[in-house]
């Protein structure tokens, strides 16, 4: 597979590193004269010197026989002309780029990148889940770990809020003691409805943890 | 007409001039507030700093309700980027990107971008002012 990669610094060191053990033929175009040298020096690739959306630059790179180009520039109109030119001159089936302003997936998707990603997407996505993770608190645990009592934030978009207790079906020695609510404690009972935001505590055995929180994350 | 000009250089300044003078309504979008001392004295309308590859400015700049835009940077992706955004994604009826490097023409008209083309322009006028533009048999006689 032919393939050719747009930008500079070390995340296009390694993916290039990779691709090549993995026995793929590589190109890269970069507009840094120095590090370009480097490149060439580092890397069994062929390195360009030039700006990865000129047209002449991806003719040079013979990018009408690639199989896949990958734009990774820190310039979002680079990586989306780049990716264009390569589809529409070249006929490059698949075309990818990073997005740095996450409000251009729409434009870029539109104008016919194939695959885009975004590194600030990327990131806040793993943050929300590492919150909703931090949101289960253990209180303490009771006779040598085997219960454990433990509080559970629901997050704003949690996808049992507006579910019954009843309709959760909760595994069974497994005990939801109370509801904390807008700072009121409830005693919930099986028609009592959850609520983003409600603070649960919970009672059980550590073993069962695992399913209340993948009943309870909607997963 | 409600008129959007991306980049205020030396074309863009101008250009942004005269249609301010003309009576048009012009906004101007340029990356750095410097650049704005081009506009002159008359100049009437309304400057936003930003990155105009940013959908965040165009919407600053009203972008939705815009009769014309103009991209005049001196960087064919971004001229590229912004007239496809205009014309694609916001609809906006006249859409035309000035070309900085003569080997990005084909790839405007190949993504419907009207274009003008200062580089072409100016040969096109010093070869009709020398008479040579009809090769070497026209010279002989």
């Amino acid at each position: 597979m032919k393939i050719i990669l747009i930008g500079g610094g070390k995340t296009i060191y390694f993916l290039a590193k990779q691709f090549i053990a993995e026995g793929q033929s590589v190109t890269i175009i970069n507009r840094d004269p120095e590090e370009s040298q480097a490149l060439s020096h580092e890397l069994d690739a062929t390195i360009l010197l030039g700006d990865g959306s000129d047209p002449e630059i991806l003719e040079q790179a013979g990018t009408g026989s690639a199989d896949v180009l990958l734009s990774m520039t820190s310039r979002d109109h680079v990586n989306l002309v780049a990716c264009q030119v390569a589809n529409e001159k070249f006929d490059v089936a698949r075309t990818i780029a990073l997005v740095n302003n996450p409000e251009n997936e729409e434009i870029f998707r539109k104008l016919g990148v194939s695959l885009i990603f975004s590194a600030t997407r990327i990131i806040t996505s793993l943050l929300e889940q590492e919150t909703d993770f931090m949101a289960i608190t253990n209180l303490m645990a009771v006779a040598q770990g085997k219960v454990n009592v433990s509080e559970v934030r629901l997050p704003e978009n949690a996808l049992v809020s507006g579910k019954s207790l009843q309709e959760l079906k909760l595994p069974a020695g497994f005990l939801l003691a109370t509801i904390i609510r807008n700072g009121e404690v409830l005693v919930p009972s099986g028609s009592t409805i959850l609520q983003a935001h409600d603070q649960l505590i919970l009672i059980g055995q550590a073993e069962n943890y695992r399913d209340v929180l993948r009943i309870l994350t909607g997963e | 007409m409600y008129i959007v000009i991306v980049g205020c250089g030396r074309y863009g300044s101008l250009l942004a001039d005269r249609l301010s003078c003309l009576g048009h309504s012009v906004v101007i979008i340029d990356r750095q507030k410097n650049a704005f001392k081009a506009l002159s004295a008359e100049f009437s309308g309304f400057t936003i700093t930003g990155d105009a590859s940013e959908l965040s400015v165009l919407h600053m700049a009203k972008i939705d309700a815009a009769d014309c835009l103009l991209s005049m940077c001196n960087e064919d992706t971004l001229n590229l980027m912004v007239t496809q955004t205009a014309k694609f994604i916001f609809g906006v009826p006249k859409v035309i990107a000035r070309v900085y490097k003569p080997s990005y023409e084909s790839i405007f008209r190949k993504f419907g971008i009207e274009i003008i083309s200062p580089i072409q322009l100016a040969l096109e006028a010093f070869l009709q002012d020398l008479d040579l533009d009809r090769g070497p048999e026209n010279e002989a006689q």
